[in-house]
């Protein structure tokens, strides 16, 4: 039996199909500005992929904030329980979710068996969201793709001294007119980042191990900075890209309202 | 005859005014540069160009700014707090609150009857409530910041703007011109954003009548008509000078203070 996920999220959107309990296809797209459009064409990639037509799927749920307009899905799912069913999926032992999106971070606390004990979200502030690295990469003109790499080469990080995005975007020219390294300067980004993040993450009070799912976790220098910052064992979701998490909670969803 | 000068070191900008006898003499605004002390020389230069002074003839300068512990020549540094307050006395004798938006902060001021300092609150966190967020804005739009402040009165339905954070209200504006909305319209709900945002910073102080509007920002009618709605008191614009020129010509009207011994009221 197949069920599909689909995550419409303000970046990107993501479907993953699963056959029982293992990941049988999944596909990523730009959102762009038809929220139905890239919903049917995402979905229609995965099951292309997986080699089989949308009838074959025995429930399909919709997540992401484009939720409400997934044409195809039999019911919605919150993003909070997407992410930390597939985090759980992934680390059984996992007692807690941090999840960066494009433009929102989310800190969630599960209990043994997957369910969500508490949780908090931040969408009102860009800082500490995605948005957040995607703007400071636009204005030291590097690719986001490329922060990673970048970081990992500072030697003397630097301390950002602002908050705010629109600050820090004139922080960091300034850093680098100070005669401040790229690296370093992009190292202090994902600590900045990472400070906000732990802030939201400290105020339902996590405990290790915790799983950071969302396309940010794919940058190693943010997911070292909030492991150092939080000061808490920080693993990768195993066995799934991170940026799926949401897509494939949704299709563990599909699979327990079938059962 | 004797003059002082206020230097006022900003992050942005830095600015100098010579006075004399309450009165102001000369004026100079200048891009702050890297070395708070460099801008304020490079400003005394400027300001003493027109006034046909030496600094030889200044009795006593007061610093203010967040660099006004590198100022080479000044007697004295006194926080903005201090100078803005005392600016707006000098500007509106029954000043009691003073609001003052500069490009990144926002403060308010709550003094007594005589003018001393009661409690203040500060935002300089947070783009938006600052005048950051108006040219953030002013450039989405493409117009001038003075066109921009001239747009609240001639929009008819001004737009309301979901989100506080900078980086999303400029997602909704870039959305409302997409939807075809009148620029007017849109100006409007960025003045009205703004005025939104420093409405509630005051409001954490209890502000009191009169409300003196000092900083860049006091040149945007807009937001200033839109402030006095919200707060449901009047706000007047520092208009005696240049609203920017506020913490300087309070540290000048304290460096003579300081000189003469006493405090003179209505100066």
């Amino acid at each position: 039996m197949f069920y599909g996920g689909c995550d419409v999220g303000s970046r990107t959107a993501k479907a993953v199909i699963i056959e029982e309990d293992k990941i049988a296809s999944s596909a990523v797209l730009d959102t762009g500005s038809s929220p139905e459009a890239v919903a049917e064409n995402v979905m229609d990639a995965a099951l292309n992929e997986a080699g089989i037509r949308m009838e074959d799927l025995s429930r399909i749920v919709g997540t992401g904030y484009g939720r409400r307009r997934i044409p195809f899905a039999h019911a919605m799912e919150s993003e909070i329980s997407c992410h930390g069913l597939a985090a759980w999926w992934s680390n059984p032992s996992a007692r807690a979710v941090i999840d960066i999106g494009g433009q929102d971070a989310k800190a969630i606390r599960l209990s043994p068996d997957g369910s969500v004990v508490r949780y908090m979200y931040n969408d009102k502030c860009a800082s500490g969201t995605g948005r957040f690295l995607e703007i400071m990469a636009e204005a030291l003109g590097l690719p986001l793709s490329a922060l990673e790499e970048t970081g990992d080469k500072a030697f003397d990080r630097c301390v950002l001294s602002s908050q705010c995005v629109i600050f820090a975007e004139t922080e960091v020219i300034s850093l680098l007119n100070a005669g401040r390294s790229l690296p370093d300067v992009v190292a202090g980004l994902h600590f900045a980042l990472a400070g906000r993040v732990a802030a939201l993450a400290r105020g339902i009070g996590v405990e290790a191990p915790v799983v950071m799912t969302g396309g940010v976790a794919k940058n190693k220098g943010v997911f070292k900075a909030l492991s150092e910052t939080l000061g808490l064992e920080l693993v990768p979701m195993s066995g799934v890209d991170p940026q799926l998490a949401g897509a494939l909670g949704a299709a563990l969803k599909a699979r327990e309202y079938a059962n | 005859m004797k003059f002082v000068c206020g230097c006022d070191v900003g992050s942005l900008t830095t600015k100098a005014v010579i006075m004399e006898d309450g009165r102001i003499r000369a004026s100079a605004i200048i891009k702050s540069k890297p070395v708070p002390a460099d801008s304020a020389s490079a400003v005394l230069e400027e300001v003493l160009k027109p006034a046909e002074l030496g600094l030889e003839k200044i009795s006593c300068t007061v610093g203010t700014g967040y660099g006004r512990e590198k100022i080479p020549f000044a007697d004295k540094a006194v926080s903005e707090i201090q100078c803005h307050a005392r600016a707006a006395r000098w500007a509106l004798t029954g000043a009691r609150t003073v609001i003052d938006i500069g490009g990144q902060d926002a403060k308010v001021i709550l003094m007594d009857s005589d003018g001393s300092i009661l409690q203040f609150v500060t935002n300089d966190k947070c783009a938006a409530g600052t005048g950051r967020f108006l040219e953030v804005m002013a450039k989405v739009l493409g117009v001038s910041l003075s066109d921009l402040g001239a747009m609240s009165r001639r929009a008819r339905s001004p737009v309301v703007l979901a989100s506080t954070c900078t980086v999303w209200a400029q997602a909704d504006v870039i959305q409302y011109i997409h939807s075809g909305k009148d620029q007017a319209d849109i100006g409007g709900g960025i003045n009205s954003a703004m005025a939104k945002r420093v409405a509630t910073l005051a409001g954490s102080v209890k502000p009191v009548p009169e409300i003196c509007l000092t900083g860049g920002v006091a040149k945007n009618q807009g937001v200033a008509m839109v402030l006095e709605r919200l707060m449901g008191m009047r706000v007047t614009p520092f208009r005696k000078a240049d609203p920017q020129l506020a913490g300087a010509i309070g540290a000048a009207l304290l460096a003579r203070e300081a000189i003469s011994g006493s405090r003179q009221a209505g100066i």
